[in-house]
């Protein structure tokens, strides 16, 4: 059993080996002293308060600080989209981490959300004229324009419905031949929206040119003159502030449910189809239904994210859906540790950094320093690989495990192996 | 073994035609009628194209076998297998260029000669690959739950691919051009060029070769074996980490032998294979995962289909929906019959 107690002795013995081991030890000791729900939270609260003051920090000191390696710390821009990502990898962790359904399709939720957010918050339709709601867009233009907070959360239910019905075939699947049909839908949809530009003459994408611009968030005049909140963010001048806030508010809005569902009845009943599938519908877990929630749940904050993402860029483009990005978001939640949210937020922050600012900074340190000529971003995926296979042979638990599903693997220990593997397992 | 509850809600639905079936057969009567107007309107054309689509067809078979034997094994999407193909047919346009120097401009004997000795070396490197990524990758996991070894599965995938991307780079290879694409014979107005009847001639030995390595010698008995119970096979002094070994070895002969008969007809990169190897699934998929002769009638299928799709021209959605047909196929069949074309509804079966 992987307790408290079972990690503890080895934490001592390394403190003592420094030779802090008073000050270590004692401050060891409080720490497991204090209640299980306070070991979570006071972390927790921690890195809301960097990340809360991370822009103050940016602009203050940290924009102009010259880091090694890495050289600079990521721009506020870089870490909106970190949080986006980290939305997503949430939401996959839901049926990945908690369901343990492999969805290598993750993609198209992303897309699904993207496009909703184009379809009813731009001048696509032109054949149309709706606004409701939509702040700082001229009255006059044609198109649908929702607000876009509205048009979030239905972007959600859209994308939680197109989880519903590519799960409501396929989840009677087993475990692998699901991972293929999700990656199938994953292909589809991209595909899809870069064809249906001529849909029977009907311009529903707008193919390869994607939809834009896509309003951006905001709450309008009259929140405006009452409480000073900007119009929209997009002509606002500290735009990018505004959507790192919103980001975090919205992520923490997602780890918040993703937690609470985990506690949930539905989320046992997960856990449950997850550890045993026949013991969990012997004891009344209904199947299909439980895993259609783990779709939809899913799904929904990878709507979301989605739609939220593409108003953050002006626009949605099909050239931004492919396999690679359902890969690299399951690569978080395997390095987090399936389950764990607080792994997946780690390693969300860490890998979407790497993609987005830090592998081409690694890599030009190496150019720089090393007689080595080569492009480390060039190489991204590969690293993705490497990582994953790395932790599937020494570390399947992820980096921050949870603690149910460590139990669970270490049970497989060599008593219950079987000559060569359990392949029923 | 796992009895997966929602199967057993399926057995209730089952008995007299259903609804499932009754839609099977509309969809077959429908592609009937679509390729049925097309050779009226123009036979010529509809042979031309079926020609494509069994050369086409036979490197998909190729793959197909390669995810079919692993699967059947391991009950293990060998993901990385694409991956190995196209990595295979990139080493393969190196051995024949830098290696053999051919330019197509020997004898005819040196050039038969040339294509067996790439032939013979790329299923060597094939094979090593596949054996070497079974060693490292897979062999460590066997006993964990089985996410764990497909998710390791697809880390190698990306692994191989950047491997072909670190020695090749984005650039498209092609073949020197060893076989001319010149008329071989026609039958009629339809003519069968040398470069895809050499396709043909290379894959109906190599599968020839497969059905006996698996039928008639001890090795392919002990492969069956391991395949049915992999503790009583060990029981019955079957060793089978190296059964298991082997069969990564043909699987990845296999997919060499794919990357030639590739290169001799299009161009390929590094990342050829990650869609070919989806498309190979599918069709390993199609004709029954785990049985051998169907992953050879899938891959014909899924040629045959995607040649009609791209070269008809009546009621035929073009090559802009290709990938969307071959998966909207894979997830019908997987909806409608999980156990595929020949494939027998087993316990385990989806």
């Amino acid at each position: 059993m992987a307790t408290e107690g079972a990690s503890s002795p080895s934490f001592r013995d390394r403190a003592k080996g420094v030779g802090h081991t008073l000050k270590l030890d004692s401050v060891g000791r409080a720490w497991r002293k204090l209640p299980g729900r306070a070991r979570t939270w006071i972390p927790a609260l921690i890195l809301l308060a960097l990340a809360a003051l991370y822009p103050t920090f940016y602009e203050q000191a940290l924009g102009d600080m010259e880091l090694p390696v890495i050289r600079e710390w990521p721009s506020v821009s870089t870490a909106v989209i970190m949080i986006v990502f980290i939305m997503m990898a949430v939401g996959l962790n839901i049926v990945v981490g908690y369901a343990g359904l492999l969805d290598l399709g993750y993609v198209a939720f992303y897309a699904v959300g993207a496009y909703t957010a184009g379809w009813l918050a731009s001048g696509h339709f032109q054949q149309v004229k709706i606004h409701i709601g939509s702040a700082g867009v001229n009255p006059e233009l044609r198109g649908i324009h929702i607000n876009m907070w509205l048009v979030l959360a239905i972007a959600g239910c859209i994308t939680a419905i197109a989880g519903i019905l590519i799960g409501l075939p396929t989840l009677r699947l087993r475990g692998d031949y699901l991972a293929i049909v999700t990656l199938g839908f994953g292909e589809i949809i991209p595909q899809f929206v870069r064809n249906a530009d001529n849909l029977g003459g009907f311009n529903l994408t707008a193919g390869t040119f994607g939809i834009n611009p896509i309003d951006s968030p905001g709450f309008g005049t009259g929140l405006n003159d009452s409480l000073g909140l900007p119009v929209s963010f997009q002509q606002s001048f500290d735009k990018i502030n505004l959507f790192y806030y919103s980001a975090l508010v919205l992520l923490l809005i997602t780890i918040f449910c993703s937690v609470r569902l985990r506690d949930s009845r539905l989320g046992r009943a997960w856990i449950a189809i997850r550890e045993d599938e026949t013991a969990a519908a012997a004891m009344g877990v209904p199947l299909m239904r439980t895993k259609t929630w783990a779709y939809a749940l899913g799904a929904f904050f990878g709507g979301v994210a989605g739609a939220f993402y593409a108003s953050f860029k002006g626009g949605a483009f099909p050239s931004e859906f492919f396999f690679n990005i359902s890969v690299f978001l399951l690569c978080m939640v395997i390095l987090g540790g399936m389950g764990s949210v607080w792994g997946v937020v780690v390693a969300g922050a860490i890998l979407t950094y790497l993609n987005q600012e830090g592998l081409s900074n690694i890599g030009s340190y190496l150019n720089r320093e090393t007689p080595l000529d080569f492009e480390v971003a060039k190489y991204q995926f590969g690293i993705y690989g490497v990582i994953i296979v790395l932790m599937m042979l020494f570390r399947p638990v992820g980096l921050i495990p949870e603690s149910r599903r460590k139990r669970e693997i270490e049970e497989l220990g060599p008593e219950t192996e079987t000559l060569y593997g359990d392949r029923h397992a | 073994m796992s009895v997966d509850a929602g199967r057993v809600a399926g057995i209730r639905k089952r008995g007299g035609p259903s609804f499932t079936s009754i839609l099977g057969i509309f969809f077959v009567a429908l592609l009937a009628i679509i390729l049925l107007r097309n050779l009226i309107n123009d036979p010529t054309q509809f042979f031309n194209v079926s020609v494509i689509g069994l050369t086409t067809g036979s490197v998909y078979a190729l793959v197909a076998l390669g995810y079919t034997l692993v699967y059947g094994i391991l009950q293990l999407i060998n993901f990385a297998h694409g991956d190995v193909f196209a990595l295979s047919g990139l080493v393969a346009s190196s051995i024949m260029i830098d290696v053999l120097n051919l330019s197509g401009d020997e004898a005819v004997v040196v050039v038969i000669g040339g294509l067996i000795a790439t032939l013979a070396m790329t299923m060597g490197f094939g094979s090593t690959i596949n054996a070497t990524i079974e060693l490292l990758g897979y062999r460590k996991l066997r006993g964990q739950p089985r996410l764990t070894m497909l998710i390791s599965a697809v880390g190698m995938s990306f692994i191989v691919q950047n491997v072909s991307l670190i020695i090749y780079d984005v650039n498209y290879r092609s073949a020197p051009d060893l076989i001319p694409s010149s008329e071989a014979f026609s039958i009629g107005d339809v003519s069968i060029p040398w470069n895809k009847l050499t396709v043909i001639l290379v894959t109906i030995p190599v599968l020839l070769i497969l059905t006996w390595l698996v039928r008639s010698t001890k090795q392919g008995k002990a492969m069956r074996a391991t395949a049915q119970d992999q503790d009583a096979a060990a029981m019955m002094g079957i060793n089978v980490n190296r059964t298991i070994s082997f069969t990564f070895v043909l699987a990845g002969s296999l997919a060499g032998a794919a990357g030639v008969l590739f290169l001799l007809q299009f161009q390929m990169r590094y990342d050829t294979g990650f869609e070919l190897g989806l498309i190979a699934f599918t069709a390993a998929v199609l004709g029954g995962i785990g049985n051998l002769a169907g992953a050879t009638l899938g891959g014909l299928l899924i040629g045959f289909i995607q040649a009609y799709n791209e070269g008809l021209s009546i009621w035929v959605l073009g090559s802009d929906w290709t990938r969307t047909m071959v998966f909207g196929i894979l997830i019908a069949i997987l909806v409608f019959r999980p156990e595929g074309l020949l494939g027998e509804r087993t316990p385990e079966g989806a």
